[in-house]
């Protein structure tokens, strides 16, 4: 809860690493054990019957459904948009995606894929997934996946600079990166699952948001642990005290292993008591995933249905 | 309009099989009271009567001592400690195995959430089972000499806060130690403790070792006056455990008393804030605030206190009351509706007296014993609502400048039970517990319980421990002298 200030005054704050560094330390600890049972206690929330079918559908249309592989094609990436456009052939009440998320050389083909549709293309970039590669070659990779039409640019922060305490190197690479987005949306990564510490989450989260972050995001995916809930709750608190000292919403994105529906569920009830119901659209809340969708669509069809449809009766993508 | 509403999730009932009437529990058996006198239990959520329970006479009283003492002599003080174990255990697997039907029931006729019944009390209960089993061949090794002798037949008198917590608290470290005991629950809240006494009979218990009569005041009363007991040990308000003191002076009978407090919740301005609130909020409104070591007095240092005051309010926006059975419900029922009008009546007091009350809008049911949460700020020591134990879900918030006026603050109270302390820094919560003058002091944490932790307080909140090495000690005879609880 830190005082009150402007957007002007925040970045202030940042005017050199001496000042962001005596920031980011002053913001209030985090105890692990009480961020972690806060989390727990949340998590046994029981989210029946229309409320249930209410988060299904919420969930679906916050979902970044993503192929990060090495081994990603054309064709690959064309049949997740057709997922994406219409997750289920069958039932046209089901709301489209978010996003899709694919590395920035197959933009071109999620932008032709997704024409017309309301989906975004999303595109990892600056050398996703460990960052390591100098800042003109992380900003030409954010140049190619822009220039391709990327509609969301979801960087990673350079986790050994912020390890080694050079908060300001990390905050100056956001705002480079967020130059070069022009109107495409920045999401910052950053791979919780090495910053480890709850403080440093937090820390990470005001670090994106001064540099000009639109979403702050768990994980690459790549890393376990990737998302967990109390991650996320750290997060969720970061961007709503940041909401109140400097009145822009910044939204969510948790990343890396959320398959089930109950998952997903647990994460929305986080958000509605954390952030607030305001965050709980995917202007600023998402989950990136890829297995999740047919779950959710599994259980979507269940509540409506009362019987479970096999695995069959879904598309795979 | 809310887009993410909950919808209903309750706990099915279904799992509990309640009878319209309720027997004593002596010698092993059901049996109604001598002279036939029942009273009734409600649910205090909805107002509906759960049962009728027997009420315990004098008679009834006579009859349950002399079997506990036949039990002791004969039975469960010449069992070696190592078949005692075998019980207790048993007793604490079945507790786990019928956890989900203790729960609905707890919640049923006590009116707190099914979380707490379900996540808090009924674990926690097997959890004492569980631990003092495990003690009760090793006594010799506990640091009281190397044979340690039982006291004999022990009268346990319990609140109505946590029925089966209490009673487990109560009973597991007296029969780990080859007590026998007479237990009375709360006249409110008589239920599970009747349960309790038939999963004892499916545990196979011996006749006698455990007797639980149910009743009032009068029944409590009878009983720790009665001649053929050998310790009393009592959990409830300071008012009648004076009265217990007073009754056993002088009879050379063993006494330990768990009474009221009015905790200090010290948070300092280098806390770990979202954890802080998280912790006044555990503190006051677990239970709704009925509950003896509730961190009901909020300290907080002046610098930061705007602030966190405003952070907790809009948490306390988000706190869910109504139907205790629900799942998510946060904020239960009253226990009762004398102590709703002590509530209220305290409350009100505050609101005269000058104090700022405020509580999130939140809507009370119109059946049942119902108060909203609640939150006085602009509180003064000299104030009824900062020394008096309100015992519902009421905080009141005072500041302090510096670590000495904290602790002078938090000290200025009649009661000794617990604190809690709130800070980044390691050495400030090892001077701040070694000045506050409680029996438990949390650090960064607030009402968190384990059957290995001794538990109790001093000056008016008591004397005696229950729980840990420590726990033992009040149910035994030691030949170093140290048997003082």
């Amino acid at each position: 809860m830190p005082e009150r200030a402007g957007i002007a005054e925040l970045a202030d704050l940042a005017r050199s690493e001496l000042s962001l560094r005596r920031f980011l330390h002053g913001l209030p600890g985090v105890d692990q054990v009480g961020a972690e049972a806060r989390a727990a206690s949340l998590a046994t929330r029981s989210i029946k019957a229309g409320a249930k079918l209410w988060a299904i559908d919420a969930a679906i249309s916050m979902v970044d459904l993503t192929t990060l592989e090495g081994a990603d094609t054309p064709g690959k990436v064309r049949a997740l948009c057709g997922k994406a456009r219409r997750p289920s052939p069958h039932d046209r009440s089901v709301p489209p995606v978010a996003a899709v998320c694919v590395y920035p050389d197959l933009v071109p083909c999620a932008k032709i894929a997704l024409a017309g549709s309301a989906v975004k293309v999303a595109s990892v970039a600056t050398a996703f997934p460990s960052g390591r590669a100098s800042l003109p070659v992380k900003l030409a990779d954010v140049a190619d996946a822009v220039a391709a039409g990327a509609d969301e640019v979801d960087m990673v922060i350079d986790r050994g600079a912020f390890l080694a305490g050079h908060y300001g190197l990390v905050l100056d690479e956001v705002r480079a990166v967020k130059a070069v987005c022009g109107r495409a949306h920045l999401k910052v990564i950053l791979e919780t699952g090495e910053l480890v510490t709850y403080d440093n989450v937090r820390r990470a989260c005001w670090t994106a948001m001064i540099g000009g972050a639109d979403f702050v995001k768990t994980s690459t995916g790549k890393i376990s642990p990737a998302s967990t809930l109390p991650v996320a709750l750290v997060m969720l608190e970061a961007v709503r005290d940041f909401a109140d000292a400097s009145g822009r919403a910044v939204g969510v994105k948790v990343a890396g292993g959320i398959r089930s529906t109950k998952d997903a569920i647990r994460y929305l009830v986080l958000v509605n008591e954390v952030a607030g119901e305001a965050w709980l659209e995917p202007d600023l809340f998402r989950i990136g995933a890829s297995s999740l969708l047919n779950d959710l669509l599994m259980q979507r069809y269940k509540q409506q249905s009362g019987a479970y449809a096999g695995s069959q009766d879904f598309s795979i993508e | 309009m809310p887009r993410f509403t909950y919808a209903p999730a309750p706990e099915s009932r279904a799992v509990v099989d309640l009878k319209p009437s309720y027997g004593l529990f002596i010698d092993g058996e059901f049996v109604d009271p001598f002279d036939g006198e029942h009273f009734k239990t409600e649910n205090p959520s909805s107002q509906e009567v759960l049962a009728e329970v027997g009420s315990a006479g004098h008679a009834d009283v006579d009859r349950a001592v002399a079997a506990a003492r036949r039990a002791q002599e004969q039975v469960w003080g010449p069992m070696p400690g190592k078949e005692r174990a075998k019980y207790i255990f048993r007793v604490a697997r079945i507790l786990q195995e019928r956890s989900r039907e203790l729960a609905v029931l707890e919640t049923l006729d006590n009116g707190k959430p099914i979380r707490e019944s379900r996540d808090v009390d009924i674990p926690l209960a097997a959890a004492h089972f569980f631990y003092h089993a495990g003690w009760a061949d090793k006594l010799a090794y506990a640091g009281l000499g190397p044979d340690p002798r039982p006291l004999g037949v022990v009268a346990q008198v319990i609140p109505w806060n946590f029925p089966l917590l209490m009673a487990a608290w109560k009973l597991a470290p007296a029969l780990a130690t080859g007590n026998t005991c007479v237990l009375k629950p709360a006249e409110t809240t008589p239920l599970s403790a009747l349960l309790l006494a038939e999963i004892l009979q499916q545990a196979e218990l011996p006749p006698g070792v455990v007797n639980i009569i149910t009743g009032a005041g009068a029944t409590g009363a009878a009983l720790v006056a009665h001649p053929g007991i050998d310790k009393v040990a009592f959990t409830g308000s300071t008012e009648v455990g004076k009265q217990i003191q007073r009754t056993l002076a002088g009879t050379g009978k063993r006494l330990t008393l768990e009474l009221g407090g009015k905790a200090a919740n010290v948070v300092f301005d280098d806390a770990p804030l979202s954890q802080a609130v998280e912790g006044i909020v555990n503190g006051i409104f677990f239970n709704q605030g009925q509950v003896c070591c509730a961190g009901s007095r909020l300290l907080v240092q002046e610098s930061i206190a705007e602030g966190l005051v405003e952070a907790l309010k809009r948490r306390l926006e988000t706190l869910r009351l109504g139907d205790p059975l629900d799942k998510n419900t946060d904020i239960g029922a009253i226990n009762s509706m004398q102590q709703l009008d002590k509530i209220r009546e305290l409350a009100a007091s505050g609101e005269t007296e000058g104090a700022q009350r405020w509580s999130p809008a939140c809507e009370l049911p119109e059946r049942g014993y119902w108060f909203p949460p609640t939150v006085f700020t602009d509180v003064v020591p000299a104030q009824r609502i900062a020394r008096e134990e309100i015992f519902g879900p009421v905080l009141s918030v005072l500041t302090f400048r510096t670590p000495d006026e904290a602790v002078e603050k938090a000290n200025n109270t009649t009661y000794g039970l617990s604190a809690g302390v709130w800070t980044e820094k390691g050495s400030r919560i090892l001077h701040m517990a070694s000045r506050l003058r409680a029996g438990v002091v949390w650090a960064n944490t607030f009402n968190r319980f384990d059957p290995s932790s001794p538990f109790g307080g001093y000056r008016e909140s008591g004397f005696g421990r229950e729980g840990g090495r420590h726990g033992l000690a009040a149910y035994l005879k030691s030949a170093l002298g140290s048997d003082r609880a």
